[in-house]
């Protein structure tokens, strides 16, 4: 079926690539070691994954805090978008290679620099959720006697769920695309199939772009699932 | 068949390059500094051609990105139906990251910079076509009815109104777009595709030339990015004039 709509070249290599994911292939360059095989490809996929999930944590623990804060006080509007846009720029490829060169190779220091690309949007989604709260909504919470600390848990994160969630996400995808190119630093991730082609030949470079596709889309889903779980179930209706 | 003199003059380049390597008068690219101004001085040059490369590559995205995503939202505005999968479907081009995409694209399209402004291209559609969907849809729907009222047929109410009030939204969705295709541009080396990431790519180790590779990256982004706000606001003078 697949075969009809494809050119042939096309589904051999979509074929090459599936059966290096499942089978260790000989490989001309590394002197009789197989190379890909679903072993590799856990390993490498655990590996990226654990780097997305730390360089994500360290994002949400430093912009988190201040994004929320800022917005509850309505104060640093500049700072907090300025920040959000200036992240956008920051060039990936040359990210990593600077930081590498900067404070050195390995998995924690690559956290880091992943971290430079999670803080942005994640301090500006969450800044524009909570301000963007309709004022009336909060002053009627402290009407009720809420402190300020209930104010933003109860009312103000709960209405800014999809802000947040906005940039929880961008800030993943971010980070999970820029841990592909983690090789470069040391740090050997699903990108090592892709950026070491020498290595791992044409079937191992598609199969690595196949499963780090696969990787970014489960998390996208996850993330989109969890928010779904998060949102209060009186915001569902008028949403949809 | 080597005479002594050059025997003699070899030996006096090596002693040459042993003291200057000793007495710390070493290039500046060879030691661990953070940047090296002469060495930048000289080879900036080095640059040009990478630099034009990747506004080019950013251009051309950018712009073959808008035109799909502006037809597809203006066909979504008026068949609505069509919203909830154009944008979960847009969403999937925009989650997978570009690197994966340009070697899934590798077995269809080659290496090369078609390949990469595909990809590029297809990261962008997201973000132009759900501001301007949004961007529509917040178009008062009094003002449309005034705009019928008038006698202008839809296809009228859609240029001459909606799309002029959507204006802000859509150059917003455009300079984002923009803004980040310059860096993720950076990634089109690995398909081949040239650009700023040559350089970075060439020379990984040394942080002069990661410096002003990526300095002239977040520079040509906040330039375009910048130009683009002053297009907007051209084009939209009734803002200034309701801002002052």
């Amino acid at each position: 079926m697949i075969g009809v709509l494809l050119p042939h070249p096309v589904l051999a290599s979509v074929e090459g690539a599936i059966e290096f994911i499942f089978t260790p292939q000989s490989s001309n360059v590394t002197g009789g070691k197989t190379v890909g095989g679903l072993d590799q490809v856990i390993e490498l996929t655990l590996t990226q994954l654990e780097l997305t999930v730390l360089a994500l944590a360290l994002s949400l623990i430093v912009a988190l805090p201040i994004g929320l804060y800022l917005g509850h006080r309505g104060t640093g509007e500049l700072l907090a978008i300025s920040i959000g846009n200036l992240g956008r720029a920051i060039p990936e490829l040359a990210l990593i290679a600077f930081m590498a060169a900067l404070i050195g190779v390995g998995i924690l220091n690559l956290t880091i620099a992943l971290a430079v690309l999670g803080v942005p949007p994640i301090l500006a989604n969450a800044f524009v959720g909570i301000h963007q709260v309709d004022r009336a909504t909060v002053d009627a919470a402290r009407g009720i006697g809420m402190t300020e600390l209930e104010i933003l848990r109860k009312v103000e994160i709960p209405l800014a769920i999809p802000t947040l969630f906005a940039g929880i996400r961008g800030a993943t995808i971010a980070i999970v695309a820029t841990a592909t190119i983690a090789p470069l630093a040391g740090v050997l991730t699903l990108g090592d199939f892709i950026i070491n082609g020498n290595v791992y030949g044409d079937d191992g470079v598609l199969a690595g772009a196949i499963v780090v596709a696969l990787l970014a889309l489960v998390l996208e889903f996850s993330l989109a699932g969890l928010q779904r779980l998060l949102t209060a179930r009186g915001l569902k209706v008028s949403s949809a | 068949m080597t005479s002594p003199a050059l025997l003699a003059a070899v030996g006096e380049v090596g002693k040459g390059f042993i003291q200057e390597r000793s007495s710390e008068t070493l290039p500046c690219q060879a030691t661990d500094k953070l940047f090296c101004f002469d060495w930048a001085k000289e080879n900036i040059g080095r640059y040009e051609t990478p630099s034009v490369q990747h506004v080019e590559l950013v251009l051309i995205s950018v712009l073959l990105g808008f035109a799909i995503a502006f037809a597809l939202a203006l066909l979504a505005h008026r068949h609505r139906w069509l919203q909830p999968p154009l944008l979960a479907g847009t969403g999937v081009l925009y989650t997978i990251p570009s690197l994966a995409f340009f070697f899934l694209l590798l077995p269809i399209t080659g290496r090369g910079r078609d390949t990469a402004i595909i990809a590029l291209s297809a990261y962008t559609l997201q973000i132009i076509y759900r501001n301007t969907i949004v961007g529509l849809a917040n178009v008062p729907s009094s003002v449309k009815d005034a705009a019928r009222g008038m006698g202008l047929t839809e296809r009228q109410i859609l240029w001459k109104v909606e799309l002029p009030l959507a204006a802000p939204e859509i150059f917003a969705g455009l300079q984002i777009a923009t803004v980040s295709t310059v860096a993720i541009a950076t990634l089109a080396v690995f398909a081949g595709g040239g650009g700023l990431g040559t350089p970075i790519k060439a020379g990984i180790d040394f942080k002069t030339n990661i410096i002003i590779a990526g300095g002239i990256a977040i520079l040509l982004a906040a330039a375009l990015g910048m130009l683009l706000f002053g297009i907007q606001r051209l084009l939209t003078p009734w803002r200034r004039a309701a801002a002052a």
